[in-house]
């Protein structure tokens, strides 16, 4: 059976560290980055890329629409 | 400028899943991070690049966190005065017939000032799409009590938590709104999952069809959070909304087409 | 084509000249004394032969908010009220100026303040022509004074609200409002298909996306948006002062009226001349911009001046502006809805200003 295989590209910069994302990612893709973007937010990032299945789950809730989200068959 | 990106070879055109819509500026967002008004303007968005009706969409904004929807929506929009929305609407939609016309509204603008706009433009049955985004507080204006606040719920003018006593029980406009006969489709969603989200979506897109038909008012209520407002982290934020608001105010279809 | 001769009611005036110019909507409200225009309208049924859109809104104010709506389409709207309709509509008012939108709105005054009466006033002239609605704007105030006034100033208040983009206040009162004259009717112009280019009407893939609003949060944008609009009114001042001159050529006292007033003053101007005494009369049709220039040239050759409202003293201030110290200044009127009669004017000339 063919498997997904997801990868997520946030745009760091536009990213307010919310969280919401994190919440909504069934695989615990994502995490929130140590260091601060240049507004001062801990933004999202794909902690255990890996685990991606570009479910787009993240990329639905995110406020601001900071998330692209690609998909392949593996 | 950082990007944090996942396993490169997967990032491929043709593997793209979703981005966010072109019928968005290129603007940041003036909202506060985790706010649900950034989420449905967003699929307020995608709906209309979806359904090809950017150039017929004329949209109102109101007075609260929205006021400056236009500089995020590529439509041609007008900022209306506080609570006064439907009534732009109304006129716009009466002088141009084959446009989509949508009001994009809070709670403070809809619920308090704007009752009379909302009920009679509904009672009219005037062919727009009202969102109605309730969050159950002022949020533009420093967190004060709404029309739509709990009881008990504390807020910058009701520091003690609401008093129904003094202060009146909060008021559900959607379900007034849908015991008008000019109203044709009324439903209260939310957009802090990603099912919700999709549910939303698709409200709005029946909408759009919706006002093709001349059919009545469609209302779109979107609870939402506002963790400035309430004082909490955002993912708190929608925990507490679906824990305390939902019971209030329901999800769900309140007034559907017969068909 | 041919003017079409009627005896009609001010207001009705309005409404069928509104029709005749080709108007794309019409946004009211029932009150007295103008609810004719709303009634008529709807009895004519507009929509029906040229498209226009008659709408009796909840309030006056969601009126005034349809017409923003319109007028932000670049369409050709209107709403009408009297004195606490047009308090209401004020913040709207402020809005369509901050945003520069064309429209015409009629007061047809009653008197005041409050519920008042529903006889006729003047009493509307600051809220008219210094503001009424907040912030650093003016209105286009044009002062009918009979029935064909009325209609006329329908096409005009357009063609000045869209020459501008701001919005035109036709201030009439209740006793041109109820009077029925005779009146020549322009032929009927169907409504514009033109579409102003700054108007929302659909974002084509050809243009950026209009935005109407009155909205800067920066300080130096709105300061530059304010310069502009002064700029305009500046404009205003210069181009479309309008003012009628009755027997000023000799006159030695200069009475100063607008609308009900201006026609009991025709009649003192009569009366005076009769018993020796040389009156002029000079009625503004223009409050805004005011005939300052030329009322204080009047008061060069003139010994006073009389100003004439039914109010307790508005316009006097700004004849009192225009003509400085050079010589006396009065107000005379009645209020409460009571209509001045010629020789009240007459004997109030002879004993505060001729005779003081």
């Amino acid at each position: 059976m063919a498997k997904m295989r997801g990868s997520i590209v946030v745009d760091a910069e536009r990213c307010k560290g919310c969280e919401v994302c994190r919440v909504s990612c069934p695989t615990g893709t994502i995490g929130m980055a140590k260091e601060v973007n240049h507004k001062g937010y801990y933004f999202a990032f794909p902690e255990h890329p890996d685990l991606c299945i570009g479910c787009a789950n993240c990329a639905m809730v995110c406020p601001d629409g900071v998330i692209t989200v690609y998909k392949t068959k593996i | 400028m950082i990007v944090a990106t996942g396993i490169k070879d997967i990032i491929k055109p043709e593997n793209l899943v979703y981005k966010r819509s072109s019928v968005m500026t290129d603007n940041v967002l003036s909202y506060c991070p985790g706010c649900g008004h950034g989420t449905a303007n967003r699929i307020l968005a995608e709906v209309i690049e979806e359904m090809g009706i950017q150039s017929k969409t004329i949209g109102v904004s109101p007075v609260g966190c929205s006021v400056l929807l236009y500089n995020f929506l590529d439509v041609d929009m007008q900022e209306a005065a506080h609570g006064r929305a439907p009534a732009v609407a109304t006129a716009i939609k009466r002088l141009i017939p084959d446009s989509f016309v949508f009001t994009y509204q809070g709670d403070g603008d809809l619920a308090a000032i704007g009752t009379a706009e909302t009920i009679h433009a509904c009672n009219r049955g005037e062919n727009i799409l009202i969102v109605f985004v309730n969050n159950g507080i002022y949020g533009m204006t420093g967190g004060q009590m709404a029309p739509t606040t709990l009881p008990g719920m504390k807020s910058s003018t009701s520091p003690g938590g609401r008093d129904v006593k003094t202060m009146g029980n909060p008021l559900k406009m959607t379900e007034i709104v849908a015991t008008l006969p000019g109203t044709y489709y009324v439903t209260r969603q939310s957009v802090h999952t990603p099912a919700n989200v999709r549910k939303t979506k698709k409200a709005i897109r029946k909408a759009v069809e919706y006002q093709k038909l001349d059919r009545g008012t469609c209302f779109i209520e979107i609870v939402s959070n506002c963790n400035s407002g309430w004082k909490m982290t955002p993912v708190q934020a929608n925990k507490w909304m679906e824990e305390t608001m939902f019971p209030y105010y329901p999800l769900g279809d309140i007034k559907i087409p017969e068909e | 084509m041919k003017k079409e001769l009627r005896l009609m009611k001010g207001n009705e005036a309005i409404a069928e000249a509104a029709i005749r110019a080709g108007t794309d909507g019409y946004f009211g409200y029932p009150i007295t004394p103008q609810s004719e225009i709303l009634e008529y309208l709807m009895e004519a049924n507009p929509y029906e032969t040229t498209g226009m859109v008659v709408l009796q809104a909840e309030s006056e104010v969601a009126a005034i908010n349809m017409v923003y709506g319109g007028a932000a389409c670049g369409k050709k709207v209107m709403t009408s009220s009297s004195s606490p309709g047009i308090s209401l509509k004020q913040e709207g008012i402020s809005y369509i100026a901050g945003a520069e939108l064309p429209c015409l709105i009629v007061n047809v005054a009653r008197g005041g303040p409050g519920l008042g009466t529903i006889q006729p006033a003047q009493s509307d002239y600051f809220q008219s022509v210094k503001g009424g609605g907040h912030g650093d704007y003016h209105l286009i105030v044009l002062a009918p004074s009979s029935v064909q006034e009325m209609a006329d100033f329908v096409e005009l208040g357009f063609d000045l609200a869209f020459k501008y983009r701001n919005p035109v206040l036709i201030l009439s009162d209740g006793a041109i409002g109820q009077m029925m004259e005779k009146v020549y009717l322009n032929p009927p112009k169907p409504r514009s298909t033109e579409i102003p280019d700054w108007a929302t009407t659909g974002k084509p893939a050809t243009r950026e996306r209009n935005i109407i609003t009155s909205l800067d949060l920066d300080p130096n944008g709105q300061e530059n948006f304010n310069l502009k609009l002064q700029a305009k009114y500046d404009e205003i001042r210069k181009k479309e002062v309008r003012y009628e001159e009755f027997q000023c050529e000799d006159a030695e006292y200069l009475l100063v009226a607008y609308g009900t007033s201006a026609r009991v003053c025709q009649k003192s101007v009569q009366i005076a001349r009769e018993q020796g005494l040389k009156v002029g009369l000079l009625r503004p049709v223009t409050l805004f911009p005011f005939p300052s220039d030329r009322i204080s040239e009047l008061s060069d050759r003139v010994k006073g001046i009389l100003s004439v409202e039914m109010s307790a003293g508005q316009m006097v201030e700004d004849v009192q502006l225009a003509v400085g110290c050079k010589v006396p200044v009065k107000h005379f009127g009645r209020m409460g809805g009571i209509v001045t009669t010629p020789d009240e004017v007459v004997d109030f000339l002879k004993l505060k200003i001729i005779g003081g």
